[in-house]
């Protein structure tokens, strides 16, 4: 690849390997524990001593930062999987089975789809309660329709293809189609969106965290520190931007390896 | 050329409602230079040289090409695809894309140059000095401006006519172009036209800035024979009559032949071949005109009829097959249609589109079963009755080859594992077994040993079909279906599929149903032909007889909308 | 003739009246929208059940008190949980096709009249969010395709994916940081009235302004490519008419698809925009309601959320037959 070439890409690379550090050993990355309270340094500026400065107890930033990857990842990537494995069953069946399954299952979608994904997920947690596993689970399912609309779309644009009727003609058998020359050329465009849906998945799903759905106190994700950062608006503003500036920078990483796939396909 | 140039070649009433009496000349600024300029061509290309780069690199399209047209001349410009002949239209007009760029050479038009024209002179030219018909008449015409707008947006932009002048002006225009009902067309939108309706509507186009000069690139090869015909005879008409030049640009030698008073060969951006048409076509001094001409549909004479070994291999009774088309209407797509393929036999089945050829080549590989009462017997079985392991050895003896090479391959797999894939499915040999078969294959189809690990992206047109006969052959079938194998391909191509297709039959003494378009690729295939109309059979006979002595009109349009069949003197 | 007709049986439906092609479909577009309004309301009806333990107990049990049985029993009456499930369904959609939703449990005034206090706030916030993404949308797009490859490009080809990775609260949060206690331009919270109205409309317009742009800019490009483009400069079009008359009139029929999706899109960042600028409307509603387990609110909310997706489809459907003269066949192929 000519990753030097490319310069959004590499930083994209880049991004997902800092993330990748900090969900797997934070404690390696953060220079001070989330939860350390220092009463001699509240509410201090971003400056040498606290890269991204400290809140009202004297807690430094970037270490909260650092400690809630792991959090908001695991909530939009566990969304995201969910609603992919789901849209993937859903869609398959309904463009393999069509008649009435396939109708049942669009219908059922186009009422989904009714609703904006956030407040389809802002009714799921209203039914199970707040927490970070109902945020997932809340978001992956307000992204499920999509997902089986644009699954079953592929089979059934697939199956028309001069290709798979070939391979009828040269004698392989339905599953082996299935998974031979229907999966893996339906697997890019999925991936694709799924790559796109991961940064909407993170939008909505610090959204929600940041109106008080998410992870219950003292856990935090990038969503509830922003929202703690609220009451010092005018006072302290690194501790809004910098929780928000971790979600954008995740969101435009997903976004570029999204284009670059899409690129790479045409 | 005074006047409107309306009135169609059907009525013989010149109609007068010009939107404004046309201006002495077409170029008010270079009115001195007509009347003293009569000798000097009306379009003069010399030494041009265009090159697109990409990020792949760049690619010459144009080499030091020359072109020169004279007042009122139609000069045909021939050449396969890849030749520049399509850059040569663009260039002119000024419309390169912005990839390409013109390294050196001159364009002049009316005694002015071209090049380096400032963009508002230029336009001043673009369709009303030089028309230009694109090739494509499907995606030619804004999918969502009523058809009568777009004729008159000529007007409007040259200030011809305007407001409601412009309009009825444009239903003139379409009547000239040779459409029925054109107020009505006026205010169609393209997709409720048909193909040979949208060519004529760019043709209205074309001819409502009365230019000197009309180039026509490929205007009708997205279109059946007949209608092709139809429209180059009209359009040949209107010329003539309005004394309009035209270079027709054409892959096909025998429509230029047909239609032009001079032929430029054009081949890898250089101009090899200039000349009288009849010389060029009888005497052509450039290996690279023979080459074309030979692929041309010549006058190949018909394959005689092989001796017949035993009972018939396919006898296919009554098909008749019906569609619900939109509106829940029935589409009657074949009709009562009988044939039989001897073992060892080519039988074409020729006819324009929605004859219905391709619905029976979909009934014979059984993808489509026939409605009650037809039936296809493939060595004596009803194939509508075999199941499971009696199906999966029919599959095995018949094998199909589509239309499109492209679309027909996996693009995620490499050559050698499309051609692989039957003997994998069928469990024909161990993986070395299978390997070497596929390696014979190749090397039996031409295919070099070097391109099997390459994927369908990576291969030419050509490359991709020999890639798909490889793959038919590879389970030894007694019956090969080639739908439009060749049609898809340039004409240099098309030759050596429709050889290799011949060849292979006669050595390995296949079967084969061959579906064609076209009556000269039929004849050049087939030991007897079956011709097709809205899903009847016209007429039915050994190829050599077809051709010599057709029954059916029908049969004959067909024939005589053949290119280069001569029926028509060249325009000179 | 000469022509080019082809089947006999195609000349009727080849010249279709526009009048009647266009009454046909809205009718059909509008009998459609039935089904989608009583999954609506079965979806709201559904929501009450679906709740894991007792919804009566979760309504009353707000700020840890616990509920008299007495009280349970009364609220259980009062919402008719206490009937057959098939009694109570046909009960609630009799109430609800007269707008009735039963009483708010936090407020105990009826949920319509709450719902409707919430309206016009919320309108307000989605129309000027409209208007803004909307214009913002197609002024960069039209921006970015006049503009030759190069470092502007560049920048300009990435603002709508920037546009679109803000999330909302942040957006709302740093405007409130530079316009109004930077420069003290708008008021940060609670401004009634046009001034009030600039940041929150900002806030959810960004979003959808970035994906208006990258749809229509991408649909330009790729119109700008078309064949019939070439045909309009060979005519002699000036690039202007080009690009207005012919590439952007096909690249519109995209966008407006996109146009139904960013109604929704308004509404649930309002949610955001509302909490962040203390505006009440809907969105805030719906927080307020979901935190207080006010069932009959959160009912109410979701059948007028499936009443606005249908209007607005509706409008968008309307709007594509204009755009598009291909629409009616299109869509009975499919069918």
């Amino acid at each position: 690849m000519t990753l030097p070439r490319r310069p959004g890409l590499l930083l994209a690379v880049l991004t997902v390997l800092a993330l990748a550090v900090c969900v797997l050993m934070p404690d390696v990355v953060a220079p001070h524990p989330p939860d350390a309270i220092d009463p001699a340094a509240i509410l201090r500026p971003p400056g040498a001593g606290h890269l991204f400065g400290t809140d009202q107890l004297g807690r430094d930033l970037f270490s909260r930062v650092v400690h809630s990857a792991r959090a908001a990842l695991l909530v939009a990537v566990g969304a995201i999987a969910l609603s992919l494995a789901g849209g993937a069953v859903v869609g398959l069946a309904s463009g393999f089975a069509g008649g009435w399954l396939d109708g049942l299952f669009m219908r059922a979608a186009d009422v989904l789809l009714t609703f904006p994904p956030l407040l389809l997920a802002l009714g799921v947690v209203a039914v199970l309660g707040s927490s970070a596993t109902n945020v997932a689970v809340a978001v992956g399912f307000a992204n499920l329709a999509p997902f089986a609309r644009l699954v079953r779309a592929q089979v059934l644009h697939l199956r028309g293809r001069p290709y798979v009727h070939a391979a009828t003609l040269s004698g392989v058998s339905p599953p082996a189609i299935l998974f031979r020359h229907i999966v893996p050329n339906a697997a890019e465009p999925v991936v694709v969106v799924a790559l796109v849906s991961l940064g909407a998945a993170m939008l909505a799903s610090s959204s929600l965290s940041f109106l008080g759905f998410g992870p219950r106190p003292p856990a935090t994700d990038w969503g509830t520190l922003a929202a703690a950062g609220r009451d010092y608006l005018g006072s302290a503003w690194w501790l809004t931007t910098f929780p928000s500036l971790a979600v954008v920078v995740t969101v435009l990483a997903a976004t570029t390896f999204a284009r670059a796939l899409r690129k790479g396909r045409s | 050329m005074t006047g409107n140039p309306a009135g169609s070649s059907e009525s013989s009433t010149p109609s007068h409602h010009g939107p404004s009496e046309p201006p002495p000349t077409r170029l008010p600024s270079r009115s001195g230079e007509f009347a003293s300029s009569a000798p000097e061509p009306l379009l003069s290309v010399r030494g041009l040289s265009v090159r697109y780069s990409g990020r792949t690199g760049a690619v010459l399209a144009l080499d030091g090409a020359n072109l020169v047209v004279r007042r009122g001349e139609t000069v045909a410009v021939v050449g396969a695809s890849g030749s520049g002949k399509s850059t040569l239209a663009r260039a002119v007009v000024g419309l390169l894309p912005p990839s390409a760029s013109v390294l050196e050479g001159e364009i002049v038009f009316g005694g002015q140059s071209l090049l380096g024209l400032p963009d508002r002179d230029l336009r001043a030219i673009r369709g009303r000095g030089i028309a230009v018909i694109p090739a494509d008449p499907a995606a030619s015409l804004n999918p969502v401006v009523p058809i009568g707008v777009q004729v008159a947006e000529t007007l409007r932009v040259h200030g011809l006519a305007r407001g409601r002048a412009a309009g009825r002006a444009a239903v003139d225009l379409l009547r000239t172009a040779g459409l029925p009902e054109p107020e009505v067309i006026a205010r169609c939108h393209p997709h409720q036209l048909s193909g040979g309706m949208r060519q004529r509507a760019l043709i209205a186009i074309a001819l409502a800035g009365r230019p000197e000069l009309i180039i026509a690139d490929e205007p009708t090869s997205a279109l059946d024979v007949t209608v092709q015909a139809r429209i180059l005879d009209h359009l040949s008409a209107l010329s003539r009559r309005s004394g309009t030049a035209v270079v027709l640009i054409t892959h096909d030698l025998g429509v230029a032949a047909d239609r032009a008073g001079r032929i430029v060969v054009l081949d890898e951006g250089r101009t090899v071949e200039d000349g009288p048409a009849a010389a060029v076509v009888t005497r052509p001094r450039d290996s690279r005109t023979r080459a074309l001409l030979a692929g041309a549909a010549g006058p190949a004479p018909a394959r005689p009829r092989p001796v017949h070994r035993g009972e018939p291999l396919v006898v296919a009774e009554n098909l008749t097959k019906v569609f619900t088309g939109p509106h829940r209407r029935a589409v009657v797509a074949v009709d009562g249609v009988g044939f039989t393929i001897a073992r060892g036999e080519t039988l074409a089945l020729v006819g324009e589109s929605a004859a219905g050829k391709s619905t029976v080549a979909r009934l014979v590989v059984r993808s489509l079963v026939p409605d009650g009462g037809g039936r296809i017997l493939f060595d004596g079985q009803d194939i509508a009755a075999v199941r499971k392991a009696e199906l999966r050895r029919f599959r095995r003896r018949v094998q199909l080859i589509f239309q499109d090479p492209r679309t027909c391959l996996d693009p995620r797999f490499c050559a050698a594992d499309l051609i692989e894939e039957p003997l994998r499915a069928f469990g024909l040999g161990e993986k070395p077994a299978r390997h070497a078969r596929v390696a014979t294959l190749a090397d039996l189809v031409a295919l070099p040993r070097s391109l099997l690990a390459r994927r369908p992206g990576e291969l030419s047109s050509g490359e991709c079909q020999r890639v798909a006969i490889a793959r038919a052959l590879a389970p030894g079938p007694d019956l090969l279906v080639c739908d439009e194998p060749a049609s898809s391909l340039d004409v240099r191509t098309q030759a050596q599929v429709l050889g290799l297709l011949t060849g292979l039959q006669d050595e390995l003494g296949l079967s084969c149903l061959f579906i064609a378009h076209d009556l000269a690729v039929a004849r050049r295939i087939a030991h007897r032909v079956v011709v097709l109309r809205h899903g009847r059979i016209i007429e039915e006979g050994a190829a050599a007889e077809i051709f010599r002595s057709p029954t059916d009109p029908y049969t004959r349009t067909l024939l005589a909308a053949i290119p280069g069949s001569g029926r028509r003197p060249s325009l000179k | 003739m000469g022509s080019a007709v082809t089947a006999p049986g195609k000349r009727d439906s080849a010249f279709p009246n526009f009048r009647t092609r266009t009454w046909n479909y809205a009718a059909r577009r509008t009998l459609a929208i039935l089904p989608v309004v009583l999954a609506a309301l079965t979806v709201a009806f559904a929501v009450i059940h679906l709740v894991p333990g007792d919804p009566v107990q979760m309504m009353l049990s707000i700020g840890g008190s616990v509920p008299s049985p007495g009280q349970e029993q009364a609220l259980r009456h009062q919402l008719g949980l206490d009937q057959p499930l098939a009694q109570q369904y046909l009960s609630y959609l009799w109430h609800a096709v007269r707008g009735d939703f039963g009483r708010s449990i936090v407020t105990g005034e009826p949920v319509s009249q709450v719902i409707g206090a919430a309206i016009p706030a919320s309108a307000a916030l989605a129309g000027a969010g409209f208007g803004i993404a909307v214009v913002l949308g197609f002024a960069a797009a039209l921006l970015t395709t006049r503009l030759r490859p190069g470092p502007a490009r560049t920048v300009f080809d990435a603002l709508p994916v920037f546009a679109m990775s803000m999330p909302g609260y942040w957006v709302a949060i740093l405007l409130i940081q530079v316009f109004s206690f930077d420069l003290g331009l708008f008021p940060a919270t609670g401004g009634n009235g046009a001034a009030g109205l600039v940041l929150p409309a900002i806030t959810v317009a960004l979003p959808p302004a970035g994906v208006i742009a990258q749809v229509l800019a991408n649909a330009l490009e790729a119109a700008r490519l078309e064949p019939y483009v070439f045909t309009a400069q060979a005519k002699g079009a000036s690039p202007w008419r080009v690009l207005v008359r012919h590439a952007l009139r096909n690249a519109v029929v995209p966008t407006v698809t996109l146009l139904g999706t960013t109604v929704g899109n308004l509404l649930a960042a309002s949610v955001v925009a509302e909490t962040v600028f203390a505006r009440q409307g809907l969105g805030r509603l719906t927080v307020t309601a979901i935190t207080d387990h006010d069932f009959p609110v959160l009912q109410g909310i979701v059948v007028l959320l499936g009443v606005v997706y249908v209007l607005v489809n509706l409008v968008v459907d309307l709007l594509h037959l204009w755009v598009d003269p291909r629409v009616t066949m299109a869509r009975r192929g499919e069918r």
